[in-house]
């Protein structure tokens, strides 16, 4: 495949601080690739270098195969555009902040208006062309600053942390965006984040950096089918339990975290594990089930919090649980505080790190 | 005897000539201090914001000294003239004009000139959307110039020396009246120069709440 986007051995440093450390990375295009790593790892700055923003202090980068130097940094910014993580508004209106970038263009009048009214549908801000765009808040900010860049029709996209510090409703509206601009225009898109369930659902490829290295590169089954310790050391990842594993005659083991609860899990291996199940792979029942799934835990629904068209539930089964699930189906079983309920997941659900 | 009017005239047109000739180098360093890095950059400020307190009669003493007929500029014949007093003037509120510009260009969010960039912007282009960005920001260094040229007194009275149809203003007017125990005008040209002074201050706030973009 075609990359878009390749840099190699680069190194940025500021002072004694090394904020990039020989990074290599191809991004090919038309994916949606994800820089995965906790705060302070480097995502900003390697995003700013591939923006033209910013100079590395050593490697190169390469642009659609042609090397990006001094004379070609022009044409870096003018096909690709980035997002920040902390929004950037000119002090005017919505109108003329999203135009900015058509007239330097050179786009005509009736042009600009028809891509800014296409730019504000594709964000789900209709009619917002007069309001002034320091004005909104915070979520409609950001998805004006998307639609900034969305208007440009340009081939590279660039999101740091696009999602940081929003609500439910504003993070699916911009996720839906990002891979629309994806499915539909092809455009590619690089996107940095901490958050591993963004990556995992919206991008192709992934790359962990930690302390301004790439420690982990692949698609995204192979990051998170099998997650490693430097990414379980930031993931906010829930269900973490660790305990005494005891291999069992089938070929899989037994992990005692306490409590009375013996998790079954697809390994073969002795001693003390940590292990997690993701909230989204834990099917909840009002009834024990007869299935296939080798862990099933009777709990109490301990808490209950609301994330729109989901429901996170906390169900204490001798340990915490944190589960996901429908509003329908949460509506539907009738669940309360205090609720009998049945917890049960694959053993391949069961994630050892 | 020449009318209040004219006086009045004769000040606005004396300090306006005075804020003129210094945003035209005022505004370019304070622009320079505000955009570039540059080594020596916090010297240059520190000394813009201490001169912010320059006492006029030891500028007016010091100009004197310049422009009188034994002094180095003496042969130019500028004193007891209205441009003596500009001069003098624009040199008083030069550091005002700079740090005010410094300091709102230095208010601009850093990201504004990145936000320019990556929306396809050059290096200069980048700037001059920071510059549109302190609009705002030009309009206040030129009002807090003009009206601290207008109200002193010091310059003046020392460089133009209150001479009746050529250099006299409300200030000169006003302190020289008092003193011959004349009370009626005098406080007819105060009440003039606060309205002066405020009328200015009001036509800003007003433009200030202008979309900054509009003529863009």
């Amino acid at each position: 495949m075609e990359s878009s986007i390749e840099v190699k051995d680069l190194t940025k440093k500021y002072g004694d601080i090394t904020a990039l450390d020989n990074v290599n990375l191809k991004v090919n295009r038309g994916q949606i690739f994800t820089v995965i790593g906790p705060n302070g790892s480097g995502k900003t700055t390697l995003l700013r270098i591939i923006a033209g923003i910013e100079e590395p202090t050593s490697g190169e980068m390469y642009f659609n195969g042609v090397r990006v130097d001094k004379d070609s940094l022009s044409d870096v910014r003018e096909k690709g555009t980035m997002v920040f993580q902390r929004t950037a508004l000119f002090n005017t209106t919505v109108q003329k902040n999203i135009a900015y970038g058509l007239k330097l263009r050179g786009y005509s009048k009736k042009q600009i208006e028809a891509q800014v009214k296409d730019a504000l549908s594709t964000v789900k801000l209709e009619g917002y062309e007069k309001r002034w765009a320091k004005k909104l808040s915070g979520g409609e900010q950001q998805r004006v600053s998307l639609a900034m860049a969305l208007a440009l029709n340009t081939e590279l996209l660039l999101l740091d942390e696009p999602t940081a510090n929003l609500d439910p409703k504003n993070i699916s509206i911009i996720e839906e965006t990002i891979s629309w601009v994806n499915r539909e225009r092809g455009t590619t898109v690089i996107m940095a984040t901490h958050n591993m369930f963004q990556a995992e659902t919206l991008t192709h490829r992934t790359a962990l950096l930690l302390g301004g290295k790439i420690m982990q590169m692949g698609t995204t089954q192979e990051i998170f089918g099998a997650p490693s310790k430097d990414l379980a050391s930031f993931a906010r990842l829930e269900n973490v339990f660790s305990g005494n594993s005891t291999m069992l005659e089938e070929g899989t083991s037994v992990i005692d975290v306490g409590n009375g609860l013996q998790i079954e899990a697809p390994i073969k291996q002795t001693g003390k594990v940590t292990l997690f199940v993701r909230p989204e792979d834990i099917i909840l029942s009002a009834k024990p089930l007869t299935s296939s799934a080798r862990n099933m835990f009777r709990g109490r629904v301990a808490g209950i919090s609301d994330l729109g068209s989901l429901v996170r539930l906390r169900v204490d089964a001798g340990k915490e649980f944190v589960v996901q699930i429908t509003k329908r189906s949460f509506v539907e079983m009738g669940l309360n505080l205090g609720s009998e309920v049945y917890l049960v997941f694959k053993a391949s659900s069961v994630h050892v790190v | 005897m020449e009318t209040i009017l004219e006086i009045t005239l004769r000040s606005i047109a004396i300090s306006g000539t005075a804020t003129l000739l210094s945003a035209s180098w005022g505004v370019p360093i304070g622009i320079l201090l505000g955009l570039e890095r540059f080594r020596g950059r916090f010297i240059v400020k520190g000394l813009f914001n201490a001169l912010l307190g320059l006492p006029t009669v030891t500028l007016g003493l010091l100009l004197y000294l310049v422009l009188s007929r034994a002094g180095p500029l003496g042969f130019l014949h500028l004193l007891y003239t209205p441009l003596a007093i500009s001069i003098g003037q624009s040199i008083l509120i030069t550091p005002i004009m700079v740090s005010f510009v410094t300091n709102s260009i230095e208010s601009v969010e850093p990201e504004i000139k990145d936000l320019a960039k990556t929306l396809g912007a050059s290096e200069t282009q980048a700037s001059l959307a920071v510059l549109r960005e302190t609009k705002s920001g030009f309009l206040l260094a030129i009002t807090a110039s003009f009206s601290r040229a207008i109200a002193e007194l010091g310059i003046a009275l020392m460089l133009g020396r209150n001479l009746v149809g050529k250099t006299r203003v409300l200030t000169t007017f006003i302190a020289l009246t008092t003193d011959t125990g004349d009370f009626a005008p005098a406080i007819a040209l105060g009440v003039i120069l606060l309205m002066i002074v405020s009328a200015v201050s009001l036509t800003i706030n007003f433009l200030q709440r202008h979309d900054s973009w509009s003529r863009a």
